[in-house]
């Protein structure tokens, strides 16, 4: 895929991974797509209800090794 | 405003001329104009914080700087004890006494350490001396090493992200405190007036 920006909100609780990822999705271009990494079990829901709320595409949401892996685009 | 006014105006389709069909198509149109007007609708929010703990700090400035991160226009109004959260110098404090509730565990150590909750009766915690600096420091630990935001850092990403900040003036006056005390990105200082205001307009209001 195309140039991937990284935010890597891991050892965070709520809400910095939220807060953070609003914080690079402002610097990045409609359209792009924004990966969050985060250990918040609690950020699983917050990060649906954030792209619900703002309108961006929650691509893919899915855990490995116990990271929680959010493909985030930009509307 | 004649009907053949209101059929120029009725958009791609031509205005329906029975009685029965006008009023399917008056509510077709009004449910799609409501729709239209609750999707370009910037939610709004408004809290009370009266509180001046550590502990009660933290709903205030987590629920704001998230709706602000949702595009929310959120503000803050702070009254009697809330006023702390507003100081240069923040020293918040959080008190196991007349705090039954309050979990005491070891910030640090093995696990199975950490699990262990040490209740104090409030008849020692209240008389030993320090206890609650003890305690405080205890939280801010915790606080630290479960990767939650310290209250000094959700206030600047707070104001950061455009949380309308507002004090008490009453407040102020009744404590005898001097404004320089507080740090400038207080938006205004008002009364129960401007509150109201604002909180009439909002969608979510709460009392912390």
């Amino acid at each position: 895929m195309e140039n991937i920006q990284t935010l890597d909100a891991r050892g965070l609780n709520c809400p910095l991974p939220i807060l953070r990822a609003k914080k690079s999705l402002n610097g990045m271009q409609s359209g792009e797509t924004l990966k969050v990494v985060s250990t918040d079990p609690g950020s699983i829901k917050d990060m649906v209800a954030f792209c619900n709320q703002t309108g961006n595409t929650l691509l893919s949401s899915q855990q490995s090794d116990g990271d929680f892996e959010f493909l985030i685009r930009k509307a | 405003m004649n009907v053949a006014k209101l059929q120029q105006r009725s958009g791609p389709e031509p205005m329906p001329a029975d009685m029965a069909a006008l009023e399917a198509w008056f509510e077709r149109r009004l449910e799609e104009r409501l729709a239209e007007r609750e999707a370009a609708k910037v939610p709004s929010m408004s809290l009370i914080a009266t509180k001046g703990t550590m502990d009660m700090a933290y709903p205030p400035f987590i629920l704001a700087s998230t709706a602000a991160a949702l595009g929310w226009d959120a503000s803050i109004f702070f009254t009697f004890y809330g006023l702390e959260l507003l100081k240069k110098d923040l020293s918040l404090k959080v008190s196991p006494l007349g705090n039954p509730a309050m979990p005491m565990k070891m910030p640090f150590g093995p696990d199975w350490l950490k699990r262990i909750n040490m209740p104090i009766p409030n008849l020692l915690a209240g008389n030993l001396p320090g206890f609650e600096e003890f305690a405080t420091a205890m939280m801010a630990q915790t606080v630290k090493s479960k990767g939650v935001a310290s209250i000094g850092e959700l206030r600047t990403l707070s104001i950061e992200a455009g949380v309308r900040l507002v004090g008490c003036q009453m407040t102020v006056d009744l404590f005898s405190y001097d404004e320089g005390e507080f740090i400038s990105e207080v938006d205004e200082w008002v009364g129960a007036a401007s509150y109201l205001s604002s909180a009439q307009k909002s969608d979510v209001c709460l009392f912390i």
